[in-house]
């Protein structure tokens, strides 16, 4: 089920993000659109500095509008979120839509209990009481798995450990039963088993409410864990998309295929060295002409012309399955097959 | 928090018994003799004698120390110029009379001195620091900025003196300073002292407003900043509760250690308005080489210090749950 066979809860349009630093114009967002239904996850796969993150402090309108030019559109089941007023932002942020970070230690406030955390959330969006807020945290607490939680709700963060710090974090984003959850990469500084725990927290409160969730992250077997749809973020542009198995299995875009390629096969043999992508992610403040890939790409003279470092490539995208490379679509399978064949020597 | 305050009055009284030690010994190692002071021009042996005998100088160092010390907890008798009664902190060289009573007559100047020119300079030191943090890179934070670095390179004894001449001598704004105690006359109080308040709190303010300032701009871009407003608090509650909860901490410090220093006597200040405050009474007893005067303004001023770091240690455990009193 991809999420074209629904009327979308989220739908970005051509949204651009350009921050002005002294040095120019940072490109942190270029250009991307995409959809999410609910009960939809879309995962967002890319290096650090792709874009990830700043697209959805967009969302939630987190970023300083005087230092920020932003375009497009976002639409939040039909509401435009780019021209709402902080004062109705404040009224999604938290209820409708809602985020959970990376760093859970560095996002919970040092000064204040992890029950006043989540509660105060409840009671700002609800106007519930305080008990009921509190006993509310507790609950949620509960939920997600914290041990004792009617102590344990008047701990601060740093007397939490690690992993319970992001299952806090989670309870604190669901705690007003949100419709959009983001999720920046809220398993990276954790241990696996704890990962698999927060996953699995995470499949199962969506079933329950039909949440619509975007994943962020760079870890794509976390992607192959969670997602429906996959979107692959380059230099602040998209450049694939599709379904979790067609992304995964039959990737057309030849980042997609690098990235595939640095991730270690359960299955294969041990002593296959990795091939990493060679060089480093593009300058958003001068991004390389042409297909921003284009310096990394393995296939560039594969395209006759000196199209890539020329022409930037549209993002043709049906049914929700699409990539942005001047390669013909029809020779991809069989080059990206020689590649990983060679590249494996 | 009960363990912490017992171990840090105890520290404390340690801190206070070294320092009057050293100061007892550093007084006796300047080569003047008090005695010598007191008897004046036409002295003979017998009448310096009698004069060491009379401010009871006639003893070892160390013994007089100990007789000092003793003195804090069971009085002591001057023979012909009466007792002085426990607390005792010596009898003064110079006027004669008990140090402790003449400390705690020139404390209320003082202490109305720096409490004054706190709440005024904490005001106008956080809130143009919140204003500058606000307003980051705009003219406001530029104003701030630059009349901070003025500010601050001011000297009491150049702006004091400009401040009497324009505002009370020219123009009749403010009243001379003076000293009117608060419970005899709250008005006159204030009135007396607010020329002195505004001094001193225009060169103390700068560091507030830098501090304040700094501290907001790194908290105010912390992750837990960003959280707040992802789950939609209000502007007012991101600053305050989250924000400036953060940025507190330092400035308590910073606070609490210039509150003592104040308390220890603004020496320059009184003397430029010519108000007879501890920091006046200390120089005065240094020049008169009047060691049972000098000995209290300096367990006055070490006493204040050690007595706020205490405070401002205990009242950081309050704002940051992460430190913890042992």
């Amino acid at each position: 089920m991809t999420s074209t066979d629904q009327q979308p809860f989220l739908s970005v349009k051509d949204l651009k993000v350009h921050f002005s630093t002294e040095d120019g114009i940072v490109k942190a967002v270029d250009g991307l659109s995409f959809d999410i239904a609910k009960g939809q996850t879309l995962g967002i796969v890319g290096e650090s500095g792709s874009g990830k993150s700043v697209t959805n402090l967009t969302i939630l309108g987190l970023h300083d509008p005087a230092r920020t030019q932003i375009d497009g559109e976002i639409l939040l089941d039909g509401k435009e979120l780019l021209t709402a007023s902080e004062r109705e932002l404040e009224k999604l942020r938290g209820n409708k839509m809602s985020m959970i970070f990376q760093d859970a230690l560095a996002s919970l406030s040092p000064y204040h209990t992890i029950g006043t955390q989540i509660s105060e959330v409840y009671r700002k969006h609800t106007g519930a009481s305080k008990k009921e807020s509190r006993e509310r945290a507790i609950e949620m607490l509960k939920r997600v798995g914290i041990p004792q939680p009617d102590v344990r709700v008047d701990d601060y963060p740093h007397q939490f450990s690690g992993g319970m710090r992001q299952r806090a974090m989670i309870a604190m984003a669901l705690v007003c039963d949100p419709e959009l959850l983001i999720a920046d990469e809220p398993t990276t500084a954790l241990d696996v088993t704890v990962q698999a725990q927060i996953m699995d927290l995470l499949k199962d409160l969506q079933q329950e409410f039909g949440t619509a969730i975007i994943f962020i992250t760079h870890d794509l077997g976390v992607i192959a864990d969670i997602a429906d749809d996959v979107l692959v973020m380059y230099g602040g542009r998209c450049v694939e998309r599709g379904t979790k198995k067609q992304v995964l299995s039959s990737p057309e875009h030849p980042y997609t295929v690098g990235l595939l390629n640095s991730m270690p096969s359960l299955d294969g043999p041990v002593d296959v060295p990795l091939s990493p992508i060679p060089g480093s992610p593009p300058s958003l403040l001068n991004p390389p002409t042409g297909c921003r890939f284009h310096p990394r790409c393995a296939f560039a003279e594969k395209v006759p012309g000196g199209k890539c470092s020329s022409d930037q490539p549209t993002l043709e995208v049906v049914e929700g399955r699409g990539s942005a490379c001047h390669l013909e679509l029809s020779r991809r399978a069989d080059l990206f097959a020689d590649y990983a064949a060679t590249s494996h020597n | 928090m009960f363990r912490f305050l017992v171990r840090r009055t105890l520290g404390a009284l340690v801190i206070l018994l070294i320092i009057s030690a050293v100061t007892f010994w550093l007084f006796y190692a300047i080569p003047r003799d008090p005695a010598m002071m007191s008897c004046g021009k036409n002295c003979t042996p017998d009448m310096l004698k009698q004069v060491r005998h009379n401010l009871d100088i006639d003893h070892p160092v160390p013994v007089q120390y100990w007789y000092w010390l003793k003195g804090i907890f069971v009085g002591r008798s001057y023979g012909d110029f009466g007792n002085c009664s426990a607390p005792c902190l010596g009898y003064s060289f110079a006027n004669r009379e008990p140090v402790l009573g003449t400390i705690l007559d020139r404390l209320p100047l003082t202490l109305s001195l720096a409490f004054g020119s706190a709440v005024v300079f904490l005001v106008f030191g956080i809130g143009s620091g919140m204003i500058a943090a606000v307003r980051q890179g705009k003219w406001q934070d530029k104003v701030a900025s630059s009349a901070s670095l003025v500010a601050s390179s001011l000297q009491i004894y150049f702006i004091g003196y400009v401040a009497m001449y324009f505002l009370v001598a020219k123009l009749g704004i403010l009243n001379n300073p003076s000293y009117t105690p608060l419970t005899q006359n709250p008005f006159e109080w204030a009135s007396g002292l607010l020329l002195p308040w505004l001094v001193l709190a225009l060169i103390w303010t700068a560091n507030y407003t830098r501090m304040t300032r700094s501290q907001l701009v790194e908290t105010l871009s912390e992750d837990y900043v960003r959280t707040a407003r992802a789950k939609g608090m209000s502007s007012r509650s991101v600053f305050f509760r989250f924000a400036w909860r953060g940025a507190m901490g330092p400035i308590v410090t910073i606070f609490g250690i210039d509150l003592a220093t104040l308390i220890g006597g603004a020496i320059i200040t009184e003397s430029v308005f010519s108000l007879q405050g501890v920091g006046r009474l200390a120089v005065q007893s240094v020049n008169q080489s009047d060691l049972p005067m000098v000995l209290g303004v300096t367990l006055l001023s070490a006493g204040a210090i050690v007595v706020f770091n205490i405070v401002v240690d205990a009242v950081y455990a309050v704002i940051d749950p992460r430190i913890r009193l042992a």
